[in-house]
């Protein structure tokens, strides 16, 4: 039992950290280290650096274009990417479809999706949940009929994130409406472009345009564009939702931490900074020793073959943490957690701040938070599941 | 990075897991905890002959040479039986303080005989001011010629009456909250000037108070270097409490689960019912949570950097006593009313739990000193 | 919306305070101090005390011997109470089953148990759950077979609180097994010196006596001694458990818990001051105090509506688990606040007899009983899961 990192590995950090010095624009770190809204061009450009490196799908087959990383690497620099205030990597394509066509996709489609997803050339979406389908998401209602060599779709798709960007969305639609409704679901690729589809925003709580509703109106869809089998979708559907849960949160709740101790540092009360008010001060360390029980637990499950039920405690408790910091985040700013202005929030905002440059994004990052424990699978789901997967219940 | 154990500490954990299977079924340790001395001289013997007094020793003093991990391993064992043998007081903090602080004459003397089971010492520390901070220390010992005569009062001293040996904080210089002027000592328990009243803690172990007055001392350590010392070797203590604390975290989760899958309730079992199953979930992350955290202070005891392992110290015990409280009192809760019975065992690993909190400053004293560090 | 009270009510306050602070014996009031566990016989010499007074049951009606007091007055004197370091009310007689008698019992089982139980001379037990029944209680076993102008009963009854020190025990037996398990229940009064009764101690975690378990061979029970109509019992326990949740609101008992901590945390040291100075731990107990205050002006507000006749639902499941869960949090505080001394168990420091010096402070021993023991709120009366589950059906129509 040893909790050193090899040399190695110390080495790969090094030359990740060296990596994101030399190609991470000042300026683009300043708007991710200030939770600013961010364009698509500052995703796309990242990706596209991340890329010419070689590291953009570390974890796709290596003659795809991924690496052969440890899991060990895999986390440093998942966390590197966060602790240097890279703008995140979007997950839909890369991360999430694209280990679905290659593990599942026929040649053709390896072709035609995996290089544009590569080099950032195709935006992806995720159309999952449906106004009347979200913890029970097997009892989706988008129909997808075969008409000839097409399939013709109906149905609305909801909480599709970012689809105002996207090229294509990958979609599990209703097949079948006979045996279970696991059984009747298949895994299509839709351009986004395909007549009948409209995209309308969807604004959050915290005033941001995160999330769509998208609407499909007899949306013919060549039926080449199937994932593997028809009425196999489910199974594809699990297999990416495990991808979509195992990514490492340690990273960014640092980044979180370390945002919130210099917001400490700097507000007062009673005359001295709020970081030395002892009853702040408890409820920080207490925040520390939470993360840094996160973090060892996930250490632990590096290197996992099976990161089934890991992946969901990880979720439930990574989630909880971002909560709680952004919480105890717009705590610190007091009454600068009040005032809302849009447009300060977006990089290039020319008047002076209200109250001390970091409050306006608090209150924002607060709110739009509460999502963390409701997407990927409600974290009542992730219980649901430790409970059946684990504890055998 | 490798979380696995070693041949070594795998054996070492298959042997200990017999021990505690055959020796300490409920009732031999009911029997035990009401007994005169409350814990069996004959488990200790065995310790001994299996090689566990000697487990964390230097092998020139008798020893095995094991690590914090070995320690850990034996302790979450330990945990899972409930063992009441002075395991913690004896070997892992008297056997401490010696390596950490004996002189070569005092190591070459005690150690061997601590290994072969021939001497036992405890740790006199708490006053009754001085809560949960070591450093807060009013009994005094004054120079006395060759030696130093020790004064005043000490508080839930674990299994003195059976030590053969006690270790002593106590005043040299300084004020009464200073860090420096406090020096260790070694006293006979058989000293004079020395009154000890004995009682039984609610967790099932032995306690005492200690009266002093002009009982002859012998330095352990530098002298006014205590405070470094008792952080040292107090460290390392929290360090197998977690581990022990992790054990029964274990025993009541397992135990927990499989009483809620037989225990039938308006004709199903009790684990249908969801608000039950996520309770449960939640008991499982926070047994999860503690093993990370008990991996990671015995990983980190022995790091040079003296700021990094105080902070995995507290941290550690933080989410022991967070995990622990939790894990316990639902446990209870669970159980219903069979919880609420001196009969099942839930409720002394719950009491066991309560009390581990306690040792070496609870859950809100090392938040503190986390924060302070 | 009114919460000031009128001059009458001032003065009534102050003629409690008077009275209690005469005739509260000091023995008494040291006990209940330092929390250690008041015995039958001084809590019917205090019981005597107020029912000398005519204040033995303030919620019953005055033809029964209650005090006919407004809903005001009835806090007022609670609240005094609390303030003083009386003991509590043992429930199961003058809170439970008392009402159930004078509500659904004929004229001769009033006159034959509420004067006894006014002044508490007779002592009450529940007899509900059973080893198979728990929060499932409506599946209870014990048998009432009619034989001739007697109920004969076999079964066996479990958590019985105190009765061991009790002369009689209401229970839920079965009389029928036809239709809903709730339909064939009936209540039974059952004298405990009856033949064929024995019940045998379980202790509890804290090392105490509070539990039996019940066992039932042959019990003869005159029908006289059942309340109401056969198969009907669950209604009436169905009136109980709501009168029981209110008795456990427990707002005056955690007021004097909260008293005993602030005192207890008062005297520990903690970096050479007092605990109460520092700043983390007084933050826990002012939560706390928060959350009690919060728990009173709910419960006041029951009592209010109950005073303007609305009849209280489910929501009194609240109290339940407020009551029980501050309860839990103050006594897990007073063993925070003890340190190390929270350590030391000896029984016999509890006992009446004990002359050595305490170990530590005086106020220590009894509060890691206490703080085990109250584990076991959230369990009884409808464990606080089966409170909520209540609440999600009744309340929130879920």
């Amino acid at each position: 039992m040893d909790m050193q990192f090899r040399d190695e590995d110390l080495a790969f950090q090094a030359e990740v950290r060296q990596f994101i010095a030399e190609n991470l624009p000042a300026d683009l770190r300043e708007k991710v280290r200030r939770g600013l809204h961010l364009d698509k061009e500052d995703f796309v450009f990242w990706q596209k650096k991340l890329n010419e490196r070689g590291w953009f799908a570390p974890h796709w087959p290596v003659q795809l274009g991924g690496v052969e990383w440890s899991p060990t690497q895999h986390y440093l620099f998942q966390n590197e990417q966060v602790e240097g205030y890279c703008p995140p990597v979007i997950p839909f394509g890369v991360r999430m479809v694209a280990p679905v066509i290659f593990t599942f996709g026929s040649d053709e489609q390896k072709q035609r999706f995996l290089p544009d997803i590569l080099d950032s050339t195709a935006w992806w979406c995720q159309g999952y949940s449906e106004p009347g389908s979200g913890s029970d998401l097997a009892s989706l209602q988008t129909k997808a009929v075969r008409d000839g060599d097409d399939y013709i779709v109906n149905g609305t798709k909801t909480w599709t994130t970012l689809a105002q960007f996207a090229d294509w969305i990958f979609c599990l639609v209703r097949t079948s409406g006979e045996g279970k409704p696991q059984e009747g679901i298949s895994f299509l690729l839709i351009d986004m472009k395909s007549p009948g589809i409209e995209v309308t925003p969807i604004i959050t709580i915290d005033g941001s345009h995160e999330v769509n509703s998208v609407f499909f109106t007899d949306v013919r869809v060549p039926a080449e564009n199937l994932i593997g089998v028809e009425n196999e979708g489910w199974t594809y559907a699990k297999f990416l939702l495990l991808f979509e849960r195992s990514n490492s949160l340690t990273g960014g709740l640092k980044q979180q931490l370390h945002r919130l101790r210099t917001i400490a540092d700097q507000e007062c009360t009673n005359g001295a900074p709020l970081s030395s008010d002892p009853a702040f001060a408890a409820q920080l360390a207490d925040y520390e020793v939470q993360l840094r029980t996160y973090e060892f637990l996930e250490l632990r499950t590096l290197g996992n073959s099976n990161p089934g039920a890991e992946a969901s405690y990880l979720k439930i408790i990574g989630t909880d943490l971002q909560q709680l910091a952004s919480e105890l985040t717009l705590r610190a700013v007091g009454y600068y957690g009040n005032p809302y202005i849009r447009d300060a929030l977006v990089h290039g905002y020319n008047q002076p701040s209200v109250g001390p440059d970091y409050a306006a994004p608090a209150a924002p990052q607060y709110f739009n938070y509460r999502k963390t424990a409701i997407y990927a699978g409600s974290n009542e789901i992730q219980r649901n599941i430790l409970s059946k997967a684990v504890l055998g219940m | 990075m490798d979380f696995s154990l070693s041949e070594e500490q795998q054996l070492l954990k298959d042997s200990v897991q017999r021990f505690v299977r055959d020796e300490y079924e409920l009732e031999s340790r009911r029997k035990l905890v009401a007994s005169d001395i409350g814990y069996s001289e004959d488990n200790w013997a065995k310790m001994a002959e299996l090689g566990w007094l000697a487990l964390p020793l230097p092998e020139e003093y008798g020893g095995i040479g094991g690590g914090a991990v070995e320690t850990m391993v034996l302790m979450e064992e330990f945990g899972r039986g409930l063992v009441v043998e002075p395991y913690m007081s004896s070997i892992v903090i008297g056997g401490g303080f010696l390596m950490a602080g004996g002189s070569k004459e005092q190591k070459t003397e005690l150690l061997p005989k601590l290994a072969a089971g021939e001497m036992k010492l405890a740790f006199a520390y708490a006053e009754r001011q001085s809560r949960f901070d070591l450093n807060d220390v009013e009994c005094k010992a004054e120079k006395n010629g060759d030696g130093y005569s020790l004064s005043g009062h000490k508080g839930v001293v674990f299994h003195a009456a059976t030590a053969d040996k006690i270790i002593v904080s106590a005043r040299t210089s300084g004020g009464s909250r200073d860090a420096d002027g406090i020096t260790l000592f070694l006293i006979d328990n058989n000293s004079a000037g020395l009154s000890r009243r004995d009682y039984p803690t609610v967790d099932g172990l032995r306690a005492s108070e200690l009266e002093m007055d002009g009982v002859a001392g012998t330095p352990l350590g530098e002298v006014g270097g205590g405070a470094a010392l008792m952080e040292e070797v107090v460290g390392q203590a929290i360090a197998a409490i977690c581990a022990e604390a992790v054990g029964c975290m274990d025993v009541l989760q397992e135990t927990t689960n499989e009483y809620l899958k037989t225990r039938v309730q308006f004709g199903v079992p009790l684990s249908k019912f969801q608000v039950l199953q996520h309770r449960m979930v939640d008991m499982f992350m926070e047994c999860e949570q503690a093993r990370s955290m008990c991996y990671m202070v015995n990983l980190k005891i022995g790091d040079e950097d003296a700021t990094e392992r105080a902070k995995a110290v507290s941290a550690a015990k933080v989410q022991i006593g967070n995990s622990g409280r939790y894990v316990g009192q639902q446990s209870v809760q669970l159980h219903g009313g069979m919880g609420m019975t001196d009969e099942l065992h839930v409720g002394h690993y719950f009491k066991r739990l309560t009390m581990i909190d306690t040792m070496f400053g609870n859950k809100d004293h090392h938040l503190k000193r986390y924060a302070d560090l | 919306m009114d919460l000031a009270f009128s001059d009458d009510d001032l003065a009534f306050r102050e003629e409690v305070r008077s009275f209690i602070a005469e005739k509260l014996p000091a023995d008494i009031a040291e006990s209940v101090r330092q929390g250690r566990p008041v015995d039958k016989p001084d809590i019917q010499r205090w019981q005597r005390i107020l029912f000398n007074q005519g204040w033995a049951a303030p919620g019953w009606p005055v033809e029964y011997g209650g005090t006919g007091w407004d809903a005001t007055r009835r806090y007022i004197f609670d609240e005094v109470m609390a303030e003083f370091d009386t003991p509590e009310t043992v429930p199961f007689g003058l809170l439970m089953v008392g009402p159930l008698i004078y509500t659904f019992g004929t004229e001769a089982q009033k006159e034959r148990f509420l004067p006894k139980i006014l002044t508490g001379e007779e002592w009450w037990c529940q007899g509900y759950s059973e080893p198979g029944s728990g929060s499932d209680l409506a599946s209870l076993q014990t048998k009432a077979v009619l034989d001739g102008d007697h109920y004969v009963v076999n079964g066996t009854k479990t958590w019985n609180s105190m009765a061991h020190l009790a002369d009689w025990t209401f229970t839920l037996v079965r009389t029928s097994n036809e239709g809903k398990q709730q339909e064939g229940i009936s209540f039974l009064l059952i004298d405990m010196e009856t033949p064929g009764i024995d019940p045998q101690p379980i202790i509890a975690i804290d090392g105490a006596h509070h539990f039996n378990m019940t066992y039932y061979t042959d019990v003869r029970v005159p029908v006289e001694n059942r309340i109401g109509e056969e198969n009907k019992g669950w209604t009436y326990a169905k009136y109980l458990l709501g009168h029981e949740r209110q008795s456990i609101s427990e707002v005056g008992a955690s007021k004097q818990r909260l008293r005993r901590l602030k005192q207890i945390a008062g005297e520990e040291r903690s970096d050479g001051e007092s605990l109460m100075d520092d700043k983390s731990f007084a933050n826990k107990v002012a939560d706390v105090e928060v959350k009690l205050t919060s728990h009173e002006y709910l419960n006041l507000r029951f009592l209010a509506e109950e005073a303007a006749g609305r009849p209280i639902g489910a929501e009194v499941s609240l109290l339940k688990i407020r009551g029980t869960e501050i309860r839990q949090e103050l006594t897990e505080l007073t063993i925070e606040a003890l340190g190390y001394y929270a350590a030391p168990f000896e029984m016999e420091q509890l006992s009446d007899g004990w002359n050595e010096p305490s170990i530590g402070p005086d106020y220590a021993a009894a509060q890691m009983p206490q703080y085990l023991f109250s584990r076991a709120a959230t369990i009884y009366g409808g464990s606080n899961e089966i409170q909520r589950n209540i609440i999600a059906k009744m309340v929130l129509g879920l």
